[in-house]
């Protein structure tokens, strides 16, 4: 039943993501992937990984979605049409489709969802589902992991983070008080 | 800015419940899901939204840009003063377990909300900050 669920969900993934192609109007564009966001966590949730589901509904819906309106305020609301030769079209026609076709074929190597044999089961995860909680004290095994095991990580991403702030505001703020 | 009635309502009525969510969303992330990234992203959404709405003077004013970019950088000192903090008191950097020196589980607990209250800082404060420096832009 929730394999279902999933299916119906990335089958209407597509059918949003082909009609966002198709379409124009960026106000419209703006909204609609931020429903593709949300159904994403819906499958997310659907697979159990709450946390991931949390994440992309408030990055890809939420934030994304009020960044892009904002930038929608100071363009216009309507792409024109692509203009350039019909072969630079096929090519990029071309150039998306290898491309998927090549990740399509790597998927195949991916172990199978669910499989308790994948190596990713396989290393530390027992030890952290096991153990997580009575190290930590923290019963959402995600967080312990993120925060402690992986702490490292965790400063590093936020160093990153940091980082790409400062790069910003470096090049595009004005210090300059040239208005009262 | 906007200067539709409704949006302006809602966005005023709804602009604190995010803040209080994102509050709930940094400080249960232990127990639920969640956590300081999730929490700092609700965050710069509610005053980002309220810029959009009501424009970005008014929101500057609320909360200024300097204050932003010392959230930004805050988040991270923190973050780094508790691996600091527990290094000094004998563990490994960032060994929480040493920041308590009875009970390592309650000094794991306390290190992971005091990480993630750094992580939702951070976020909060660079993701506003970006904003404003292109709202800002625009502006002038």
């Amino acid at each position: 039943m929730e394999r279902l669920h999933i299916v119906l969900l990335i089958a209407l993934m597509i059918a949003l993501a082909l009609a966002l192609v198709r379409m124009r109007n960026l106000l419209a564009i703006a909204i609609l992937s931020g429903v593709y966001s949300l159904l994403l966590a819906a499958v997310y949730t659907l697979l159990d990984a709450v946390d991931v589901a949390f994440t992309e509904a408030a990055v890809g819906a939420g934030i994304t979605l009020t960044l892009m309106l904002a930038a929608l305020s100071l363009t216009t609301r309507r792409e024109t049409r692509p203009g350039g030769r019909a072969a630079r079209r096929v090519l990029g026609l071309a150039v998306a489709f290898a491309a998927g076709a090549a990740l399509v074929y790597a998927s195949f190597d991916m172990p199978a969802l669910g499989d308790a044999a994948a190596p990713i089961h396989n290393h530390v995860a027992d030890r952290y589902i096991a153990e997580g909680p009575r190290d930590t004290g923290v019963p959402n095994i995600v967080t312990a992991v993120l925060a402690s095991y992986r702490g490292y990580d965790t400063l590093g991403e936020v160093t990153v983070i940091f980082t790409a702030g400062i790069g910003v505001i470096a090049l595009l703020w004005r210090w300059r008080r040239d208005e009262p | 800015m906007s200067d539709n009635v409704i949006v302006r309502v809602v966005v005023k009525m709804l602009a604190p419940f995010i803040l209080l969510f994102a509050l709930y969303v940094q400080l249960h992330g232990d127990y639920g899901p969640g956590g300081g990234f999730q929490a700092g992203v609700i965050f710069a959404t509610g005053f980002i939204v309220y810029a959009i709405v009501f424009g970005v003077r008014r929101t500057i004013q609320a909360l200024p840009f300097a204050a932003v970019t010392a959230m930004a950088s805050l988040g991270l000192a923190l973050y780094a003063t508790v691996g600091f903090v527990a290094l000094g008191l004998g563990g490994a950097f960032l060994d929480y377990g040493a920041l308590d020196s009875r009970d390592p589980v309650h000094g794991q607990h306390v290190g992971i909300v005091l990480i993630e209250l750094g992580v939702g800082v951070t976020v909060a404060g660079v993701l506003t900050a970006v904003f404003y420096t292109f709202a800002e832009r625009r502006r002038r």
